[in-house]
């Protein structure tokens, strides 16, 4: 059967009663806070920290409160509505900013106020030495606030708005460290491409509203039906192309890699676990649109398809310990949209997925974080080695992130990545047979990273004196490190049949999740025997007696050269769109001055040179003035007479 | 009737020439005065030829700024006079290009 011919009709919003009413508090929160912390000024520096942790919490809390009751609610009843006011109406549209709270976007609130708190505490750490800590726990504030406005919303207007917001707190974090010039061209790069990306998302909403007149999701959702295939798939293909900057995937990945400039919190915050899979959201969000458009759907696999492989194989080739996370992240969102364009198989899944890769790769990133910590903000794994003796909390976690992503048995990873490797399998065998390879190549490169950073012998140069972090960030990696271990267990039989009403799973019961999911199919075991192959490859090449280099082997292996230059992802972009770009500038500059300046200066010159000449005539003269009106009455008078004759 | 026209163009033209030759402000002035009486006398003329008054009505306007046109000119050519001790108008052309 076709899963793409049966989407469920997903639940309409009610209107939000009790606790959830007071919803929009997970956004006003944090985003006061924030604005205290940046008008406050030097005074808050003692207490921000603690102010911009308290208010993640605070949302935190609210958002476990509205789950809980969601929990005792009835299915048709969980999804609910807040609306706040009228934010823009004119003509016949009127759109509202309101709250949708259902299924889906409560998922993503535990999500982002759960692991954002925990970040927040471990920044505390983190950033302690930092002169301008309580700007950072500002920027933290006000994206959590911005992230939350975009999971929230009930049309694509205020998700805009919220998309917008976290691309802002993106720049400011990324180039938290202005004063490095890479970090400042980092951040400046990240929001160009973004800007690309959002040019799509606002045609989108444009053309949403000029053939639907609506941009709420339900009105959206209950008009996609009828809008002509056109329509519904260059809808489909300019909310992917958004998607595709956000969520740093092929062709507009380039920024992710350059974004480890930020402080380490942020990347794991924002680069990881959450904003980067805003564009996975946007999809499952824009479901109905999917589903009615092959063309569009199809995309979405074959951009999340090439994603996942150029990730991945970016991920092998990089020493830099965030660069190779951040490769890995490239990869794993491209899981996500694999599963997310599969149709409504498949949104359960990508939205599994993301939750546990929120938890194992925030937990990774914040390893790393702790690692660089020890080791003197050095970030080259040639210069790590045999850490784990020295940083036993930090090998515990960060391996117990490793054991998630690669799919260990039982891990967070095996329960989500398996479901989407088999749903690609069921879609389309080349899709799913990529898929695969991605996981070996995943266990690949992430057994290195371990490897080099935590096995082996110590490469450290002798004034580094390696240490375990304190509590402040151990806390944090702990709680992470149970939830990458225990997320997928624990969410396996139950996330499927809770998002569906959300997102209209068709066929629920048809991938009936189960304990044993991996052990139950060939395909199951098949994925166990590639992350075991990837994993024995790892330790042949980079096992605890292999000596490993200070610097990176120079190497022609073209294989190896463009996964170290990002796939030369850089220079395409260099070729493709700046050169011509800086063309076009310099045409169109050369024909202002020639053409337009010309002919204006040309023209201006004319009359000056004129003026010259006829002012002349201005003698001072009163004699030859009288003269000339004399002579002029004359010929005027000799003129009117002749014609009167005539 | 024609005799007045005759007369008039006579007055006009003799005091267009003396404007156009004559240096001295007095005498320019003069010739001005009588370019306006020229067309002053045309203006009668016209009036008794076609027997209304209207012609009669424009020259006492004619009279009324020449009168005041006098009190100005004069009060002009005698600061001239005082700052530079020349009434000639040849020497008053600084206001050029």
């Amino acid at each position: 059967m076709n899963p793409l011919l049966t989407p469920l009709e997903t639940a309409t919003p009610v209107a939000a009663t009790g606790v959830t009413a007071w919803a929009w508090l997970l956004i006003a929160v944090p985003l006061v806070s924030a604005g205290v912390l940046l008008i406050i000024g030097r005074a808050g520096d003692r207490w921000g920290h603690f102010l911009g942790t308290l208010a993640s919490l605070v949302s935190a809390g609210l958002a476990v409160t509205i789950f809980v009751t969601m929990l005792g609610l009835p299915t048709e009843g969980r999804s609910q509505s807040v609306h706040l006011y009228d934010w823009i109406s004119g003509g016949n549209w009127t759109i509202p900013l309101g709250l949708q709270v259902d299924q889906l976007s409560v998922l993503f609130c535990l999500l982002i106020t759960i692991v954002g708190s925990l970040i927040h505490i471990y920044s505390i750490g983190y950033m302690a030495h930092d002169p301008r800590r309580r700007r950072f726990f500002a920027f933290l504030n006000l994206f959590i606030a911005a992230m939350l406005l975009l999971v929230l919303a009930d049309n694509y207007l205020v998700l805009f708005f919220g998309w917008e917001g976290v691309g802002l707190a993106s720049y400011l974090l990324i180039g938290f460290w202005q004063e490095r010039p890479s970090a400042a061209a980092a951040a400046k790069k990240a929001f160009v491409i973004n800007r690309v990306g959002d040019m799509g998302m606002a045609i989108a909403i444009s053309l949403m509203l000029a053939t639907f007149g609506t941009v709420t999701f339900s009105g959206v959702n209950a008009a996609a039906a009828e809008a002509s295939p056109a329509t519904i798939t260059l809808l489909g293909l300019l909310l992917l192309w958004g998607a595709c900057a956000k969520s740093a995937q092929v062709p507009l990945q380039a920024w992710l890699l350059d974004a480890m400039e930020g402080p380490t919190p942020v990347s794991a915050l924002i680069h990881a676990a959450t904003m980067v899979t805003a564009g996975v959201y946007l999809v499952t969000r824009s479901h109905e649109i999917y589903a009615h458009t092959e063309w569009a759907s199809t995309a979405v696999v074959v951009i999340g398809t090439i994603t996942l492989l150029a990730g991945a194989w970016i991920g092998c080739s990089k020493d830099d310990i965030k660069k190779v996370l951040a490769g890995s992240t490239m990869s794993q969102i491209g899981y996500m949209m694999l599963a997310a364009g599969i149709g409504p198989a498949g949104y359960a899944f990508a939205i599994f997925h993301l939750v546990t890769h929120g938890f194992f790769k925030a937990n990774m990133f914040l390893g790393a974080g702790s690692v660089m910590h020890a080791m003197d903000d050095d970030v080259d794994m040639r210069h790590y080695g045999g850490l784990a003796k020295y940083m036993p909390i930090t090998f515990a976690t960060f391996g117990a992130g490793f054991l998630a992503i690669i799919g260990f048995p039982f891990t967070a990873g095996f329960f989500s990545k398996d479901h989407i490797i088999e749903a690609a399998f069921e879609h389309n065998q080349v899709i799913g047979i990529l898929a695969l390879v991605g996981a070996a190549v995943t266990a690949f490169y992430m057994t290195r990273l371990m490897l080099m950073t935590f096995g082996g012998k110590k490469r450290w140069r002798d004034d580094v004196h390696p240490h375990e972090s304190p509590l402040v960030m151990t806390i944090p990696l702990i709680l992470l490190g149970i939830a990458s271990l225990g997320g997928g267990l624990l969410l396996n039989n139950w996330i499927g049949g809770w998002l569906q009403p959300a997102v209209g799973g068709g066929n629920v019961e048809a991938h009936a999740p189960s304990l044993i999911a991996g052990f139950a199919s060939p395909i199951g075991w098949i994925t166990l025997a590639v992350v075991a192959i990837g994993v024995i490859i790892a330790f042949v090449f980079f096992g605890p007696r292999k000596d490993i280099p200070e610097v990176a082997p120079a190497t022609r292996n073209p294989l190896t050269v463009a996964g170290r230059h990002d796939l030369f992802g850089d220079a395409f972009n260099d070729a493709v769109v700046v050169r011509p770009g800086e063309a076009l500038t310099r045409g169109v500059l050369a024909v202002d001055r020639g053409g337009i300046d010309g002919a204006i200066h040309g023209f201006v010159g004319l009359l000056g040179g004129l003026s010259v000449v006829v002012r002349r005539l201005q003698t001072g003269y009163v004699r030859s003035y009288a003269l000339v009106m004399v002579v002029g009455a004359a010929v005027l008078g000799g003129v009117l007479v002749l014609t009167q004759l005539s | 009737m024609t005799h007045y026209l005759v007369l008039s163009a006579l007055l006009f033209t003799i005091g267009a020439v003396g404007f156009t030759l004559r240096r001295n402000a007095i005498i320019a002035f003069m010739c001005v005065e009588l370019m306006l009486n020229a067309c002053n006398l045309s203006l009668i003329a016209f009036s008794r030829m076609h027997g209304n008054l209207d012609g009669q009505l424009f020259a006492f306007f004619v009279m009324v700024v020449a009168a005041a046109e006098v009190v100005i000119g004069l009060a002009i050519i005698v600061m001239i006079f005082r700052t530079r001790r020349s009434a000639s108008v040849d020497d008053a052309n600084l206001l050029k290009f």
